[in-house]
């Protein structure tokens, strides 16, 4: 029988403040992913091993972690990729760990509310009166910045977010951009003042890192820089149009 | 280390929902909107996003168009039920489907969209029009995302995100709280609430191959059925036609709506002879023993993970499936290896849904005062014996407002609870917790053993075909996995984020209610929709055509019997 060595980084706050790296050798599939190789040694080996999973499929966006340094999705990245070589799992990158492969993920849940990502209206139409009517190319212009999972692995590449946590960061930006761009949708001004509010913004570099480690293809990069060419423009129209007349 | 009770923090609420999946968010946000000082808790196991709503693909089923009436979708959801749904509820149901999906509209939702604008349906298995609203082949998750959201800007409800519920607090009859585990800080705290309503969806971790996400294990059934609530139905446990072998990974019914063929082993379209009529767009439990009789006369591939028969897409072409079932195609990609742009996929049934639940009435209240229950968790009874396929989503809905309002009203008729008495009973659950798991000596029973073997039992006894001795060996085993139980070991004994802990109170709610579902379906000496009796293979309305309530009892459950509500369609041979 084939095994593979997985080698996990743990960390549990009542035993000691040291985090500690655990090898495991397992057997090994073709087929199995990353996700699987730990729940074997959760239900086998070792039952303190801690992670998050829910879905097996790639869309509740429970599993991210840093696998051989990168962060991926465990349920969506294969053990074959790496045989016979070993692989190496951490925490996501950039956050508070709680335990194990466990990180503390309130900052986000604080900053997606802070965005308002819900419809805003002056005026809310009746539901007798139906749907709001929206073209396919309509829906086109925000549908892939809803694709979000929330699974922080953007904020665990994002240089910017590692180095300034007061970052709104790529998965709430591209969800404010989202609501922006969808034609329903009038709350633009009120979530330009809370993206423009954060100097984080303007540090990023377009270095693209969270558009390149997206595991659903959206692109957070082009939300950012849609946002600040926006909020740029804003900033001169408020000085021809002062606010209110615009 | 002991979990320990707190013995400052007092946290009470208005209501209580637990569950943050479609149900449990649909139902916060309709006790908000019926006062606003209403004070509304979400507890929830994992963030409410990543609740198993997430993975719904094809969409929800709701009477839009001019060619579709509330008649033709009430009588395609009753004939599906094979006439065990009760029909006012039925009624209920279509008549607010179309409001909840254009609410969800207004919310935000993603919908697919013609050229014209308007929101788009699709076709579904066993519907007789397209009425089958859907966002893509991501549903549920844009549903999920879209309430979840819209949900943040309503102050007054308070999440407890990653607090697993152990039991419900049951004071003089009536339920007046749960007791949760903080998974963070490993502290079990008491709840108190003046109504608790249960959202938190099926059990589908029961069975070894499902398309449900690791963190559905009937924990709502199990906690309501302990507290002396009748579970309903429990027989009827849909298989859907199309998981993939191995995984369990859902492969939506919308692929068939699309136009995707059903291939067996020697290149036929089997259906032929099974549904003729209705071929791919056939309800799911006819489908799937189809599928099932298919392998066992040889006409199925064989590949590791047993037999399997092909789900066909190629003749759709590149540009429709990227349009109308990208998902489908990123998923197979993945997981499969193959691109069902140019081949076949390799399907069989998995357990995906289950029709019983927590016996309700219309408005979602069990039998005990103070205790509701809405979406899968319940059986209201939507589905009677087999669900059609996009009823669930907006199921959800429907009586997740529902029951959301009936509980914001109950509650606000109701006198603050004592939190003395509740104190005594939480710490007798943490007493529990600490003596039967975390400051246990002994033990040797692992709780994945115990897991696998529940598995094997359940596939062999109550799978798709079923006969009277396969149910009462299952009956058997499990009631020794139950006893053996009692010897579980875990290794975790610690409290920060204790996983291990959590899965073996897993474990022991999805051990009883497995149990639920063997008796039940022992009972029910007929076949009908879900449940096919290989020793009774007729339907029989003369001695059946009637609801099991199980009652919980230490010898094992107790049954009684509750009669279908008909209201304008008699049953008769359900034809397609």
């Amino acid at each position: 029988m084939s095994t593979i060595k997985i080698t996990v980084n743990r960390y549990n706050p009542e035993k000691s403040s040291e985090r500690y790296t655990q090898s495991y050798t397992i057997p090994y599939k073709e087929d199995m992913v990353v996700l699987d190789a730990l729940n074997y040694i959760k239900n086998h080996v070792d039952g303190t091993l801690t992670h998050r999973w829910s879905c097996r499929m790639g869309v509740c966006g429970s599993c991210g972690m840093m696998i051989n340094g990168d962060p991926k999705l465990s349920c969506a990245t294969f053990l074959r990729d790496y045989y016979p070589g070993e692989v190496q799992v951490d925490a996501l990158a950039h956050f508070p760990v709680i335990r194990d492969l466990v990180i503390d993920m309130s900052d986000f849940m604080d900053k997606l509310v802070e965005i308002k990502p819900w419809i805003i209206r002056s005026e809310e139409k009746p539901l007798e009166e139906g749907e709001y009517l929206q073209s396919p190319d309509e829906l086109n212009l925000y549908r892939q910045f809803s694709m979000c999972i929330n699974c922080m692995i953007c904020y665990s590449a994002c240089p910017v977010y590692g180095h300034d946590q007061s970052f709104l960061g790529p998965a709430a930006i591209a969800l404010a951009h989202r609501y922006n761009m969808d034609s329903r949708d009038e709350g633009q001004d009120q979530r330009a003042e809370i993206i423009g509010s954060h100097e984080g913004i303007w540090g990023c570099t377009f270095v693209g890192e969270c558009t390149r480690v997206c595991p659903k293809h959206v692109d957070p990069a082009a939300a950012i820089q849609r946002s600040k060419v926006q909020l740029t423009k804003e900033y001169f129209l408020s000085w021809i149009w002062p606010r209110g007349k615009r | 280390m002991p979990i320990s009770l707190p013995m400052t923090e007092k946290m009470s609420h208005d209501i209580l929902i637990v569950g943050g999946g479609a149900a449990g968010l649909r139902a916060a946000i309709a006790a908000a909107e019926v006062d606003a000082n209403i004070d509304i808790a979400v507890v929830s196991k994992v963030f409410p996003m990543r609740s198993h709503t997430v993975s719904a693909e094809g969409g929800a089923a709701a009477v839009l168009r001019e060619d579709d009436s509330l008649d033709l979708h009430a009588f395609d959801t009753i004939r599906g039920s094979d006439y065990l749904a009760d029909q006012d509820v039925v009624e209920t149901f279509i008549e607010k489907a179309p409001e909840e999906l254009i609410q969800l509209e207004h919310w935000g939702c993603p919908w697919s969209r013609d050229v014209d604008g308007k929101i788009s349906v699709r076709a579904f298995g066993g519907m007789s029009v397209k009425r089958t609203v859907y966002a893509s082949d991501k549903t549920g998750f844009h549903m999920l995302h879209a309430l979840f959201q819209t949900s943040l800007k309503y102050t007054q409800i308070r999440r407890y995100d990653e607090w697993f519920v152990t039991s419900l607090l049951i004071e003089e009859g009536k339920c007046v709280g749960v007791t949760a585990l903080d998974l963070e800080t490993g502290q079990l705290h008491p709840i108190v609430a003046k109504v608790v309503l249960l959202c938190t969806g099926g059990g589908g971790q029961i069975f070894p191959f499902t398309t449900n996400a690791s963190i559905k294990t009937g924990d709502g059934m199990a906690m309501a059925y302990r507290a002396g609530a009748a579970l309903k139905d429990m027989e009827f446990v849909q298989y859907h036609p199309t998981g993939l072998p191995g995984t369990g990974i859902l492969i939506t019914e919308a692929s068939r709506g699309e136009g995707g063929h059903l291939i067996n082993k020697e290149g036929e379209r089997f259906l032929e002879r099974y549904i003729p009529g209705k071929m791919e767009l056939g309800p799911r439990d006819i489908l799937s023993r189809a599928i099932m009789t298919e392998m066992k006369e040889g006409r199925a591939f064989e590949g590791e993970y047993g037999g399997y028969v092909h789900l066909d897409l190629t003749h759709l072409g590149e540009k429709m499936i990227d349009e109308k079932l990208p998902f489908v195609r990123e998923l197979v990609v993945k997981y499969v290896g193959i691109d069902p742009v140019h081949e076949p996929i390799p399907v069989r049934p998995v357990v995906h849904y289950m029709m019983g639940g927590v016996s309700t009435d219309i408005n979602g209240n069990t039998s005990i005062p103070g205790l509701l229950a809405a979406g899968e968790v319940a059986c209201i009874t939507l589905n009677g014996a087999n669900r059609l396929g996009s009823n669930s989503l907006t199921e959800c809905l429907v009586f997740g407002a529902l029951s959301g309002r009936a509980g914001a009203q109950y509650a606000l008729e109701q006198q603050p609870v004592s939190e003395n008495a509740v104190r005594s009973l939480a710490d007798k659950e943490q007493k529990r917790i600490a003596k039967q798991f975390l400051e246990k000596e002994g033990g040797k029973e692992r709780v994945a053993s115990l897991q696998e073997e529940m598995h094997l039992t359940m596939e062999k006894g109550c799978g798709v075909y079923r006969t009277g001795e396969s149910l009462q060996e299952s009956c058997t085993t499990l009631k020794k996995l139950r006893e053996r139980f009692a010897d579980v070991a875990i290794d975790d004994r610690g409290r920060i984020f204790n996983t291990d802990l959590r899965g073996a109170l897993e474990l022991e709610f999805m051990l009883e209610v497995a149990e639920c579902i063997a008796h039940s379906a022992l009972a029910r000496e007929e076949s009908r929709g879900a449940q096919s009796r290989l020793d009774f293979p007729e339907r029989s309305d003369e001695k059946f055509l009637h609801h099991l309530l199980a009652y919980a009892t230490p010898e094992g459950p107790r049954f009684e019997q509750q009669p279908v509500t008909i209201t304008r369609w008699p049953p008769e041979e359900r034809k397609y």
